[in-house]
C-alpha cells in the first residue's frame, strides 16, 4: 500500500484511540471528585501534568477547575489533546485514505467529529458532560468494531491497530500515573497505597473493574497495577497492547523468523519482552510515575523507527530503486 | 404538499404540463409528493441533508479556516426523464463523444480537418487550451476524451440543447450517485414503483474504462486516481471514485519518474503505474512541459505518456474541443467525422471572431448572453438583458479587443422543476449533466446525471459556486407503470 495511505490509517488509529481515553480518563475523574471530592483542589491540577499540556492550558485558562479543565480537553480546539482536536486529526486523516477504509468506517468517524463540533457549538458539554463523554466512548466502540468487521485484515488495518495499540499502552500508561497524581499532590510520589476508592475508579476508567475483579477479587494497590500493566489477557493493558502490537508489526514486515529484523520490529521486541519478563514489585519499587515516563519514552522512539521504516519518502533507497529497476526491464 | 397554486408557466416545467396535469411518468411521482403533509416533506428533507452530511459529502469553501466543508445544497424533488426522451439523449450524446474525440486526434496530427477547410486553422492555432506538447501523442486506443460532462439545458420551446462539452475533468458525478442513495432511503416505493434506471454502475463502468485503454503490452494495469490533495472542491469526489473502483488514491508526492516508468512509493517500496485517471488539471501535471510552476505535478510524466508507457485519463489537450469557439463548430465536426447529421442540436451561436457576426452581437448586446471562450463556471460572462448599460459597454470593448475570446448566444428560457422553497414547492431552473464515458470499443452513457438547480428565486445560473444546488435525476425504464399515490 501507499506509504502516505499506511501512515495516514495509522494516525487516523491513533488519533481515534487517544480521543477515547481522554473520554474515559476525564469521565472518571469527575466520578471520584463526585465520590470523595476534591479538598484540597488538586484533582483538577493534576490532571493537566498528567497531559504535558500545562504551560498551554495556564496561558489559556489560568487556574485548572472543573470547568476550565473539562473544556480544554474536550472541546477547545486550540488545545492539542482536546476530544475535538484529536478526532479532526483523525478525521482528516481518514479523509484522505477513504479509499483505503470501508465507507462504514469513514461514515462512522465522520459522524464521530460531527457529534463533538455539534456538541461543541450547543456548549452542552460542560453543563452535562457525562452524557457527552459515554457518547464519544460508545462512537469509538462502533469504530473499531467497523474496524474489525468491514476492513480486510491485510497491510492497511494492522497498521491501524498497531496504531491504536501502541496509543492505547501509552494512554493506559497516562492515565495511571494521572490517577496516583490526583491523590496525591506532589507528581513525583511514589506511591505505598491507593484507596479503594481511587483504585476502582482507575479500574473503571479502562473498563477493568470486573475482569480484575475475577483475576484477583480484592482491590489492592499492587495487584491493580499488576493488572493494567502487566495482564497477559486484559485488553487495555500495557502488556496485552504491546504483545498484540508487535504482532502486526510482525504481519505489516512479513519478515522471516531468521531473517534480520527492521529497527522498529527490534524497539518494540524489547519493549515487549521488557514486560513479559517484568513483576510489578520491580515496577512499584522503581516509582510508578518514573516508570510510566520511561515507558513513553520507550513507545516514542518506537513510533519514530516506525515512522522511517514505512512512512518516510525515501526517492533514492537503493533497494526499492534496485527493485524499480528489475520491475522496469521486467516489464519491457 | 400542495401543488394547487403551483404554477408552471411561463417556462418548460419538467414534472407538470401548462395546464397543471402531470407529465408522462411523473404522475406517480406528483401524486405522492402531493398527498404527503408539508411538514413530512420538509422532516424527509431535512434528513435527507444530514445524511449527505454523515456520509461526508462535501466540498470545501475556499477562502475559509480549515475544516470549513459544507453539503451541496440537495433539493429533494427528482427531476423525472421519460424512457421516450432519454432515448436520443442517449445517441446524440454518444455520437457527440465518438466525433469530439476524432476531432482532438486530428488536431494534435495531420488536421485534415483545417486542410478540408472545415474549421479554420487559426480558430485551433489560437484556442488557448491547445496544447503544443500533446502534438503527436497517440493515446491508447484513440480515446483522448474519455470521461465527458455534456451540459444541456432545456428552451422554453421544450427542446434539449447542448450548452457546453466539458472535456477535460468533468467533475460532479459522485454526487448522481449520493443523491441517488439518498432518494432511495427518502422515497423507497416510489422510487420502486417508477422504475427508475440505476446509476451505481459509474465505477464499474469507468474502471472498465480506465483498464480498457492501458498501455499496450500491460497484462493487468495497475490504475490509480490522481487528486490534487484533501484542499482541493473536489476532493470528496476523487476519493469516492478512488474508494468505488478499489484503487489506490495518489498524489503527486506519492508519484515519481524513474528509468522510463511512473511509480508510487509503497510500504514495500515502488510499484509501477500504468493508468492515471487525473484529476489534476492538465497544465500542472508536468512542470517540465506544461507550467513550470506547478507544485501538483510530476516531472517526466509526459515522456512516459509519450513513450505510451502511461495512459492519462482525460488525455491533456482535449480542452482545445470544448473551447467555446470551437463548440459552434461541433454539429460540422460530427458531420465531417461521422458522416451523419448531429442528433442534439447546438444552441444558435453567434461567433464574435466573425466580422459579420461580431457587428450582429454589438448591436444586440441587450438580447444575448455573451460568454469568454475559456471560463467556466458561469465567469467571464454577460447575461445582457439582465446587465446594465455600462456593464454591457464594458463587455463591448472587450469583445472588439479580443474578437477570438468571446461568443454570444440568445438567453435560453431553462425550463424549471418544482423545488421546496421554505414550506411550499415553486419552479427553479435547471440544466442536465449526463456523463459520457467513452471505452476506445464503445461508448456509455450514464442514464441519469446531474441536475444542477438554481435556487435563487429567477436565477438561471445554476452553479454550486453561484448559489446553484443539485436535484437526483430519474431515468425511467420503459413501460414505467402508473399507479395510485402510494405512502411512499
Amino acid at each position: 500500500m501507499l506509504s502516505r495511505a499506511a501512515e495516514a490509517v495509522y494516525w487516523m488509529s491513533r488519533y481515534a484511540e487517544r480521543a477515547e481515553n481522554v473520554a474515559r480518563f476525564l469521565q472518571v475523574s469527575l466520578e471520584v471528585t463526585l465520590d470523595v471530592g476534591d479538598p484540597r483542589g488538586d484533582a483538577w491540577p493534576g490532571i493537566i501534568a498528567a497531559t504535558g499540556d500545562q504551560a498551554l492550558f495556564t496561558g489559556r485558562y489560568g487556574d485548572a477547575t472543573r470547568d476550565s479543565v473539562l473544556r480544554f480537553l474536550t472541546i477547545d480546539a486550540e488545545s492539542p489533546n482536546s476530544i475535538l482536536s484529536c478526532l479532526r486529526l483523525a478525521r482528516d486523516n481518514a479523509r484522505s485514505i477513504q479509499e483505503a477504509i470501508s465507507s462504514e468506517m469513514w461514515q462512522q468517524i465522520n459522524k464521530w467529529y460531527l457529534l463533538v463540533r455539534e456538541a461543541a457549538a450547543a456548549g452542552s458539554v460542560l453543563d452535562d458532560p457525562h452524557d457527552f463523554l459515554t457518547a464519544v466512548k460508545e462512537a469509538s466502540h462502533l469504530f473499531v468494531g467497523l474496524t474489525y468487521l468491514t476492513m480486510t485484515h491485510g497491510e492497511g488495518w494492522h497498521f491501524g491497530r498497531l496504531g491504536r495499540l501502541l496509543e492505547r499502552a501509552d494512554q493506559t500508561s497516562r492515565i495511571i500515573d494521572a490517577k496516583q497524581t490526583i491523590l496525591f499532590a506532589r507528581p513525583l510520589d511514589v506511591v505505598a497505597s491507593l484507596d479503594e476508592v481511587h483504585l476502582s475508579g482507575l479500574l473503571r476508567s479502562v473498563s477493568a473493574l470486573e475482569m480484575y475483579r475475577k483475576r484477583h477479587g480484592r482491590i489492592e494497590h499492587g495487584p491493580v497495577i499488576e493488572f493494567l500493566v502487566l495482564d497477559k489477557l486484559f485488553p487495555r493493558s500495557i502488556r496485552h497492547c504491546l504483545d498484540n502490537a508487535q504482532e502486526s508489526l510482525r504481519a505489516i514486515a512479513g519478515t522471516p523468523a531468521q531473517a534480520p529484523r527492521s529497527r522498529a520490529e527490534r524497539l518494540l521486541g524489547r519493549l515487549g519482552a521488557e514486560y513479559e519478563n517484568a513483576v510489578v514489585e520491580e515496577i512499584l519499587a522503581e516509582g510508578l510515575h518514573d516508570h510510566c515516563d520511561r515507558m513513553q519514552l520507550k513507545l516514542n522512539d518506537v513510533g519514530l523507527a516506525i515512522y522511517e521504516t514505512f512512512f518516510a519518502t525515501r526517492p533514492e533507497a537503493p533497494s526499492t530503486a534496485d527493485d524499480a529497476v528489475q520491475l522496469a526491464e521486467a516489464a519491457q | 404538499m400542495d401543488f394547487t397554486s403551483y404554477d408552471p408557466a411561463p417556462f418548460y416545467d419538467e414534472m407538470f404540463e401548462p395546464e397543471g396535469r402531470p407529465r408522462t411518468g411523473c404522475d406517480l411521482l406528483a401524486r405522492t409528493l402531493a398527498a404527503l403533509p408539508g411538514d413530512d416533506l420538509m422532516r424527509r428533507q431535512r434528513s435527507a441533508e444530514r445524511a449527505l452530511l454523515h456520509m461526508g459529502i462535501t466540498f470545501n469553501v475556499y477562502g475559509h479556516e480549515h475544516g470549513t466543508e459544507k453539503i451541496l445544497p440537495f433539493d429533494l424533488v427528482p427531476r423525472v426523464v421519460s424512457a421516450r426522451e432519454w432515448a436520443p439523449l442517449e445517441k446524440g450524446l454518444a455520437q457527440r463523444s465518438r466525433a469530439l474525440n476524432l476531432f482532438i486526434d486530428d488536431v494534435y496530427h495531420a488536421r485534415r480537418i483545417v486542410a478540408d477547410g472545415v474549421v479554420p486553422r487559426e480558430l485551433i492555432e489560437s484556442a488557448s487550451a491547445l496544447l503544443a506538447g500533446c502534438r503527436g501523442l497517440d493515446p491508447p486506443r484513440g480515446v483522448w476524451a474519455h470521461v465527458t460532462g455534456t451540459d444541456l439545458v432545456r428552451d422554453s420551446d421544450g427542446r434539449y440543447y447542448v450548452l457546453e462539452d466539458n472535456l477535460r475533468c468533468p467533475s460532479g458525478v459522485s454526487y448522481v450517485l449520493h443523491n441517488r442513495q439518498v432518494m432511495k432511503r427518502t422515497f423507497p416505493k416510489v422510487f420502486q414503483e417508477s422504475r427508475v434506471r440505476p446509476v451505481d454502475g459509474y465505477p464499474g463502468q469507468l474502471l472498465r474504462v480506465l483498464q480498457n485503454v492501458r498501455p499496450r503490452g500491460v497484462a493487468t494495469p495497475n490504475v490509480v486516481v490522481l487528486t490534487p490533495g484533501p484542499y482541493n472542491s473536489a476532493y470528496s469526489e476523487h476519493s469516492f471514485l478512488a474508494q468505488q473502483m478499489g484503487v489506490e488514491l495518489v498524489e503527486s508526492r506519492d508519484l515519481a519518474v524513474r528509468d522510463g516508468f511512473v511509480w508510487m512509493r509503497t510500504t514495500r517500496g515502488l510499484a509501477r503505474v500504468d493508468v492515471v485517471y487525473r484529476r489534476v488539471d492538465e497544465t500542472y501535471l508536468d512542470p517540465t512541459v506544461f507550467r513550470p510552476d506547478s507544485m501538483l505535478g510530476v516531472p517526466g510524466l509526459m515522456s512516459v505518456v509519450r513513450a505510451g508507457r502511461l495512459t492519462l485519463v482525460n488525455a491533456p489537450g482535449t480542452g482545445v474541443a470544448d473551447d467555446k469557439v470551437i463548440y459552434a463548430y461541433v454539429p460540422a465536426i460530427i458531420r465531417y467525422y461521422l458522416g451523419e447529421d448531429a442528433i442534439l442540436p447546438n444552441v444558435p451561436t453567434f461567433v464574435c471572431y466573425d466580422d459579420k457576426q461580431r457587428a450582429h452581437v454589438l448591436a444586440n448586446l441587450d438580447k444575448l448572453v455573451v460568454k469568454a471562450a475559456n471560463e467556466s463556471g458561469g465567469y467571464g460572462m454577460l447575461i445582457g438583458p439582465q446587465a446594465s448599460t455600462a456593464e454591457r459597454a464594458a463587455f463591448a470593448d472587450r469583445i472588439r479587443a479580443q474578437p477570438r475570446n468571446y461568443i454570444a448566444q440568445p438567453l435560453l428560457g431553462l425550463s424549471r422543476v418544482p423545488t421546496i422553497v421554505g414550506d411550499s414547492v415553486e419552479g427553479r431552473h435547471v440544466d442536465l449533466r449526463p456523463y459520457i464515458l467513452h471505452a476506445g470499443d464503445d461508448v456509455f452513457v450514464l442514464p441519469g446525471g446531474l441536475t444542477r438547480v438554481a435556487l435563487k428565486k429567477g436565477s438561471f445560473v445554476v452553479n454550486s459556486s453561484q448559489g446553484g444546488g443539485t436535484k437526483d435525476t430519474w431515468v425511467l425504464a420503459d413501460g414505467a407503470a402508473v399507479r395510485e399515490a402510494l405512502p411512499c
